[in-house]
C-alpha cells in the first residue's frame, strides 16, 4: 500500500473508533448508543451534499465560493416557506405557506411529495440567485465571485433579520413539516431521515459522478485545467462555469431543504459562515478536491473529528472544557492549511478516470502513461 | 415585451463587447455622476451622517490599501485581511494598561503605545505567517486561487485565536460615556472621531512617502506593475514581499484598532469586515493605493448616507443593511467598470 491509502486508512479507522468508543462509553443503553449513531450518519449525509455540491464548483471547475451559506439558506427557507401552513397568528409573519405537506389530500403521501416538490424548488431558487450572481462576477476572475458570494451570503442573512414580515425575523421559523412522519412513532422517526437524507445524497451522487464523466464534465475539467486552450477548442468557457456554479448552487439549495426538514426549526443565526462555510470547505479539502467520494468520505472525518472533540469535552478539566468548541475552530481552520500544505490532493485525490465508455483498467493505463488531470491544487 | 428586454440587453452586451473603451469611460462618468449626486444629496440633508461617512471610510482606507498593495505585489486576494484587523484590535486590547486621558480624549498615552505594540506584532505576525503558510505555496508554484484558500484557512485561525483568548461577546477600550461636541453645520463629533481620522492620515501619508520617494515603495510598484520585469531586473522579491506584509499588517492593526475605538470589538466582525474592504479595493482599481483611498471613502459614505436617509423602501434608513450597500457598490462596480475607477485595463 503507499502511503496516501496507509493515511486514508489511518484517518477513517482513528474517526470510527473514536465516534463508537466515546459514544458507547457515554451512552446508557443500546438504543441511546444506535440513536446517537443515527443522527451523527445523518448530519455527515446532510453536509456530505453540500460537500458534493463544492466539489462540482471548486474541484471539477475551479470556481471558488465562500458563500456556500447563501445557497444553504435560500434553500433552507424555500423550502420551509412552501411545506410549511400558512401563518395563523398575528406574532408570526412569513409569507408564502403554501401546506404542501398536508395540503396535498391522498397525493400527498404523507409529506413526501411537498418534501420532494419543496427540494426542488429550493434548487430552482438557489440556482437562480447562483444564476444572478454569475452574471456580473462569474465572467471576470474567480476572486471577484469570492467576494460576491460572501456579500450575498450576508445580505441574505440580513436581509431574513430586517425584513420581519419575510420569514419571522430573528424569531425564524418552527414547525417545518417533516416527511413520511405518520410512519412510524416520533422517537423512532430519526431512523426514517436517516434512510431519507442517504437516499438522496446517494442520487445526487450517481448524478454528478455520471456528468462528470460526460462530455461536459470534461469540458469543465478542461477549463479548469487551461482556459485559454479550452476556448480555443471553441467552448464558451463563460456559460460552462456558470452552468457548472449553477449546477453546484442547486445542490446546496437541496442539501438546505433537507437540513431544515431534519431540524425542523430554522432561524437566522443557524446560517453562520463557520457551519455553512468554513466546515464545509474543509470537509472538501481533507477528502481531496476533485473526488465525489473524496467528499462524503471528508465530510465523515471531519464531521467525525468535530463530535469526537464534543464526546471529550466534558470529560476535560473545567478550565479546558469552556473554551473546547474554540478550539475546534481553530483545529479546522489548521486542517485547511496543512492538507494545502502537505497533501494537496486531500485523503482521496482526484480520481483520474476519463470517460463512461472506458473500463477502469483502461483508464488506470491512461494514468500511469501520462495523467490527462491535474488537481486544482498542482 | 419579455423579448423587447432581453434583446435590448443582448444589444447592450453587444455594444459593450465591439467598443470597450466607450462602454469603459460611460461606466466610469455615471458611478462618478452616482457618488457625486450621493455626495450633494449628503451635505445638504444628511451632513452628520456624511461626516461618520468620512469617519468610517478612513479606517476601511487603512484596511483597503493593504489589500491592494498585497494583490498587486502578491497577486492574491487575502481574505484574512479582516480577521487580521480584528487581531490588531484585540492585540491593543492586550496591551492597554493604564488609564488616564489625553486633553478631550477617551483615552491615554497607554493606547499609544498598544497601537505601536500592535502595529509591530501583526508587521512581524504576517511575515511570519508567509514564511510558513504562503511562501511554500508560492515556491511550489500553486495558484492565486490556492493562495486565497489559504488565506481563508490563516482567517479562520485567526479568529479562533481571539475567540479563544477574549470569548465572543463584544468588548470596549474604554467603558463610559463619552459625550459629542457642537460643530457649526449642525454637526456632532466626538474628540476621538478626529484622532481616527488624523491618524488615519498620517499614516496615508507615510505609506505615501514609502510608495513614492523610497527605492523600496519603487520596487514595489514595479512588482505590481510587472512581476517578471522586475525579477529581471534585479529586484529582490523575497524583501519586497517581506515589506508588503509588514506595511499591510502594520496598516491592518490600525485599522482595527481605530474601529475599535470608533464602535467596538467582536471577533466576528472579521470576516464581514472582507466585503467593503474588497468593495473599496475593486471600486478603486486593484492594485492602485490611491484608488483604495477614494473607494473606501465612497463605500463608507454611502454606506452610512444611504441608512441615514429614511426613504420608505430598503435599503435606506435600516442600519443592518450597510453591508447591503456595500455588497450593491460592488455589484455595480463589476457590471459597469469592473477595472475599478483608477485601475489599469
Amino acid at each position: 500500500m503507499d502511503k496516501g491509502r496507509v493515511i486514508t486508512f489511518l484517518a477513517v479507522s482513528a474517526i470510527t473508533a473514536g465516534v463508537v468508543g466515546i459514544s458507547a462509553n457515554d451512552a446508557q443503553s443500546l438504543g441511546g448508543f444506535i440513536s446517537f449513531l443515527t443522527v451523527f450518519i445523518t448530519t455527515v449525509a446532510i453536509f456530505a451534499i453540500f460537500a458534493l455540491g463544492l466539489n462540482v464548483q471548486w474541484g471539477y471547475t475551479g470556481i471558488f465560493n465562500f458563500g456556500i451559506v447563501a445557497f444553504f439558506m435560500v434553500g433552507a427557507y424555500t423550502s420551509a416557506l412552501l411545506t410549511k401552513e400558512p401563518s395563523s397568528s398575528q406574532y408570526v409573519r412569513y409569507v408564502g405557506g403554501l401546506n404542501l405537506a398536508e395540503g396535498l389530500g391522498p397525493l400527498g403521501l404523507d409529506g413526501l411529495t411537498g418534501f420532494v416538490l419543496g427540494a426542488l424548488a429550493a434548487a430552482v431558487v438557489s440556482g437562480l440567485v447562483a444564476f444572478l450572481i454569475a452574471i456580473p462576477a462569474l465572467r471576470l476572475r474567480e476572486d471577484y465571485l469570492a467576494i460576491a458570494t460572501i456579500g450575498v451570503a450576508e445580505v441574505f442573512r440580513r436581509i431574513a433579520i430586517e425584513e420581519e414580515g419575510l420569514v419571522n425575523g430573528t424569531r425564524g421559523l418552527t414547525g417545518i413539516p417533516r416527511p413520511l412522519h405518520d410512519l412510524v412513532s416520533p422517537p423512532d422517526y430519526k431512523y426514517v431521515y436517516l434512510a431519507i437524507a442517504v437516499v438522496i445524497l446517494f442520487l445526487i451522487f450517481i448524478a454528478i459522478e455520471r456528468s462528470a464523466r460526460s462530455p461536459w464534465g470534461r469540458v469543465l475539467k478542461a477549463i479548469r485545467e487551461d482556459e485559454l486552450t479550452t476556448a480555443a477548442s471553441g467552448k464558451n468557457i463563460f456559460s460552462f462555469r456558470t452552468q457548472a456554479f449553477v449546477l453546484g448552487a442547486m445542490i446546496m439549495g437541496i442539501g438546505g431543504a433537507v437540513y431544515s426538514a431534519n431540524q425542523g426549526a430554522i432561524v437566522p443565526d443557524t446560517f453562520s459562515h463557520f457551519f455553512g462555510t468554513f466546515i464545509i470547505w474543509a470537509m472538501l479539502m481533507v477528502g481531496g478536491s476533485g473526488s465525489n467520494r473524496g467528499a462524503i468520505l471528508g465530510a465523515y472525518v471531519v464531521w467525525g473529528f468535530w463530535t469526537v472533540t464534543g464526546l471529550v469535552q466534558p470529560h476535560l478539566p473545567e478550565a479546558l472544557e469552556a473554551r473546547t468548541s474554540y478550539i475546534r475552530d481553530l483545529l479546522i481552520g489548521l486542517l485547511i492549511i496543512v492538507v494545502l500544505l502537505l497533501r494537496p490532493n486531500g485523503l482521496m485525490g482526484e480520481e483520474r478516470r476519463v470517460s463512461l465508455f472506458m473500463r477502469r483498467e483502461t483508464n488506470r493505463e491512461a494514468r500511469r502513461v501520462g495523467a490527462p488531470t491535474r488537481s486544482p491544487e498542482e | 415585451m419579455v423579448q423587447a428586454v432581453t434583446s435590448a440587453v443582448a444589444r447592450v452586451a453587444r455594444i459593450r463587447q465591439d467598443y470597450p473603451q466607450i462602454a469603459d469611460a460611460i461606466g466610469g462618468a455615471s458611478l462618478w455622476v452616482l457618488f457625486g449626486v450621493l455626495l450633494v444629496v449628503s451635505v445638504i440633508d444628511a451632513r452628520q451622517y456624511l461626516v461618520t461617512g468620512i469617519i468610517v471610510g478612513s479606517i476601511i482606507a487603512l484596511g483597503a490599501i493593504g489589500i491592494t498593495l498585497i494583490y498587486g505585489v502578491l497577486k492574491f486576494a487575502h481574505f484574512a485581511h479582516g480577521d487580521m484587523m480584528m487581531f490588531g484590535a484585540y492585540v491593543a486590547l492586550f496591551a492597554l494598561v493604564g488609564g488616564g486621558r489625553i486633553g478631550p480624549l477617551s483615552f491615554g498615552w497607554g493606547m499609544i503605545f498598544a497601537i505601536f505594540v500592535a502595529m509591530a506584532v501583526l508587521g512581524v505576525g504576517s511575515i511570519a505567517i508567509d514564511r510558513v503558510v504562503y511562501r511554500p505555496l508560492r515556491q511550489r508554484g500553486s495558484s492565486s486561487v490556492v493562495l486565497a484558500i489559504a488565506s481563508l484557512g490563516v482567517a479562520i485561525v485567526l479568529r479562533a485565536i481571539m475567540l479563544l483568548w477574549w470569548g465572543p461577546d463584544q468588548q470596549l477600550y474604554v467603558s463610559g460615556i463619552h459625550p459629542a461636541r457642537e460643530f457649526p453645520f449642525d454637526i456632532k463629533l466626538k474628540p476621538d472621531h478626529i484622532f481616527i481620522v488624523a491618524t488615519a492620515l498620517v499614516l496615508m501619508a507615510l505609506v505615501y512617502l514609502l510608495l513614492f520617494r523610497t527605492k523600496m515603495g519603487k520596487a514595489m510598484r514595479a512588482m505590481s506593475d510587472n512581476a517578471d520585469l522586475a525579477r529581471v531586473a534585479g529586484i529582490d522579491t523575497e524583501l519586497v514581499f517581506m515589506w508588503t506584509w509588514v506595511i499591510g499588517g502594520a496598516l491592518a492593526a490600525v485599522a482595527g484598532i481605530l474601529l475599535g475605538i470608533q464602535s467596538n470589538l467582536k471577533p466576528e466582525l472579521g470576516f464581514i469586515l472582507l466585503l467593503p474592504l474588497f468593495a473599496s479595493a475593486i471600486l478603486g482599481g486593484l492594485g492602485s493605493p490611491q484608488g483604495a483611498l477614494v473607494g473606501a471613502m465612497i463605500v463608507g459614505i454611502s454606506q452610512e448616507v444611504v441608512v441615514g436617509i429614511d426613504l420608505p423602501f430598503p435599503p435606506f434608513g435600516v442600519p443592518g443593511y450597510k453591508p447591503a450597500v456595500a455588497f450593491g457598490i460592488l455589484i455595480l462596480i463589476l457590471l459597469v467598470r469592473p477595472r475599478g475607477l483608477f485601475g489599469r485595463t
